[in-house]
């Protein structure tokens, strides 16, 4: 009986003040949101910028030599900027493709069935922790692409040999990682593509293949291009799984070479670094923020203009 | 009914906090006890106060920092600073008496001991170099370990294995085993890594999982995944590092300026500290071997 006493179904003044009392707790939530994106900014200028100072800009950002605790040491990160910019390139070109294919086979082509497989496959790819995707890269590709380099340089005895921790074996995993969010927002977006066109397109006689590219995936587009970006953020950002398989090296971006991301740059040596090195680790923190951050702006243009299209 | 039952609950609560706040304040009572007591059974413990500083080596950054809050929790009248400025930096202040006690994780020099500086070592550092299980080479000279990590030897063949590349594997940057290896074997930031991996761990489990692959670890922590090679034809064994014949090795030394029974009861006290089985058990918590 008591229960019904603090039901919404009640007087004028309850119900006031239940909503008063929802609204101020979802406004409350809103910001703690809003707060923590303000201090993380904040605290990665803060920590990021002193060793701008300390090293100049121009020596971090384009120095080719990482030697933070030499005699002499060197901080550019040239090498490591390059190497996050090409290997989340590569995993794009790799991953998006198989995504998107994927996407169409589901939303388009898939026969009840098979979907009822693929579906569920691609949602548990998307909840796999990024560590397991680097174990998996250390026990099956390291050693896999360690047989294709050995073949690879069987005639150059110069080639520093990596035992198969290299930038193809990152790219990969990265490529794998992206797919299940290219996959999804894919298909959300071919599946959001009105019915009519594809039915005009057929009544017009084109072939069900002819309507997927000439209708269906160019009216996806703005859908499509938002998950190529967001596949492009999780690439930029990983950084556990590739630590794993890229072999850590400052190196230029070779297919066969140790490579170091800016995400490994910074997990890799945080825990012994100091003074310099701390927070020139801090300065890297703060260029995949700025990254992250154009990549998020892109993104938005990106929606706004779809949305725009969709109007017309 | 529910009104009842939030109210009991509301009661456990409130009964439960009152008696965990009551215990920890009978806990702390207790603790004073102890305090006092100990304080009447040895004098000495309370009566020791003021600073002790050292200064040296920033490889034995982790020991002397170890060390000296072991120490001031002891004796909570001193207070034990240590800076971290390089071992001969720190030779030579103790040297010039600024600070009580010099780190150094190398031998003293003859002109250092000339001086007055006397080598008491407290700690050995080893490092073992690993390769995979089904490597045939099983001893490696120090030129041709140089010349491994420096990158001018490439192929297993060259020091007489099979014909397989070799992959250097490494610790990264700022890693004090890393530091140790390269200082121990002059090749500091001359290294050709094409792996640098974060962790011990991850050192071992990489080079046991390729072939062709060595690696550097602490000594301590080597099992049977990996061969850990003869450097000169010495074995990686504790003996042989307290022998001194094993050259992946280093004293850890805190050098004083005369004998350690001329010195200051509290840097007395520190050394005994250090030599006292709670202290040898911290160096073995470090990593490192003891010495007897």
């Amino acid at each position: 009986m008591s229960d019904r006493k603090f039901s919404i179904i009640g007087s004028y003044k309850t119900k006031n003040s239940v909503e008063r009392a929802a609204g101020f707790i979802f406004t409350a939530c809103a910001f703690f949101a809003v707060l923590a994106v303000f201090s993380i900014t904040l605290y990665m200028i803060i920590s990021g910028t002193p060793a701008i100072f300390e090293v100049g800009l121009r020596d971090i950002l384009f120095g080719t030599v990482w030697k933070p605790n030499a005699a002499d040491p060197s901080y550019g990160i040239l090498y490591v900027i390059l190497t996050s910019i090409v290997g989340t390139f590569l995993a794009i070109l790799i991953g998006v493709p198989i995504g998107v294919m994927t996407a169409v086979f589901l939303a388009e082509t898939a026969p009840k069935r098979l979907a009822a497989i693929v579906k569920p496959a691609v949602e548990l790819l998307a909840g796999i922790p990024s560590v397991i995707y680097g174990l998996l890269g250390i026990l099956i590709l390291n050693p896999f692409m360690y047989k294709i380099e050995m073949a690879v340089y069987a005639d150059s005895p110069n080639h520093q040999y990596t035992g198969g921790s290299n930038l193809i074996s990152a790219v990969l995993v990265l490529a794998i990682m992206i797919l299940p969010t290219v996959i999804n927002i894919s298909e959300a977006a071919l599946k959001a593509v009105p019915k009519h066109y594809k039915f005009a397109s057929l009544a017009m006689g084109a072939s069900h293949i002819q309507t997927i590219f000439k209708v269906i995936i160019p009216a996806a587009k703005s859908g499509i291009v938002t998950a190529v970006v967001l596949g492009v953020g999780r690439a930029i950002g990983e950084a556990m799984a590739i630590s794993l398989v890229a072999g850590n090296g400052a190196n230029f971006p070779l297919p066969f070479n140790s490579v170091r991301f800016l995400t490994t740059a910074v997990v890799s040596e945080m825990s012994y670094a100091a003074d310099t090195h701390k927070r020139v680790l801090f300065t890297i923190g703060l260029v995949l923020f700025a990254f992250i951050m154009i990549i998020n702006l892109v993104l938005n243009r990106v929606m706004k203009g779809g949305k725009k299209n969709a109007d017309k | 009914m529910k009104k009842f039952r939030g109210i009991a609950i509301l009661i456990i609560t409130c009964l439960v906090v009152a008696g965990g706040l009551s215990a920890c304040a009978k806990e702390g009572s207790e603790k004073a006890d102890n305090n006092t007591n100990k304080g009447t059974e040895q004098n000495d413990t309370a009566d020791l106060k003021g600073n002790l500083t050292l200064a040296g080596s920033t490889s034995m950054e982790k020991l002397a920092n170890v060390a000296s809050e072991a120490f001031m929790n002891k004796y909570p009248n001193v207070l034990v600073q240590a800076e971290f400025i390089g071992s001969s930096a720190g030779v030579e202040a103790v040297l010039a008496k600024t600070v009580d006690i010099g780190n150094a994780s190398r031998n003293l020099k003859e002109t250092e001991k000339a001086e007055g500086a006397v080598e008491n070592i407290v700690a050995i550092d080893g490092i073992a170099v690993i390769v995979d299980k089904n490597n045939t080479v099983t001893d490696i000279t120090k030129d041709q370990l140089t010349d491994i990590y420096k990158g001018t030897i490439k192929n297993w063949s060259e020091v007489g294995g099979s014909d397989q590349p070799i992959v250097v594997v490494g610790r990264e940057s700022g890693s004090g085993t890393r530091g140790a290896f390269e200082e121990m074997l002059e090749v500091e930031d001359q290294c050709a890594y094409s792996n640098e991996i974060n962790s011990t761990g991850g050192v071992m489990a990489k080079v046991a999982s390729t072939p062709g692959a060595i690696g550097y670890v602490s000594l301590d922590i080597l099992d049977d995944t990996v061969i850990a090679v003869n450097l000169d034809g010495v074995e990686p064994t504790e003996a042989n590092i307290k022998a001194g014949s094993y050259f992946l090795s280093r004293p850890f030394v805190m050098a004083t300026v005369g004998e350690i029974s001329e010195q200051s009861d509290l840097v007395q006290a520190f050394f005994e500290f250090i030599y006292s089985e709670e202290g040898q058990n911290l160096v073995k918590e470090v990593g490192l071997i003891t010495v007897e």
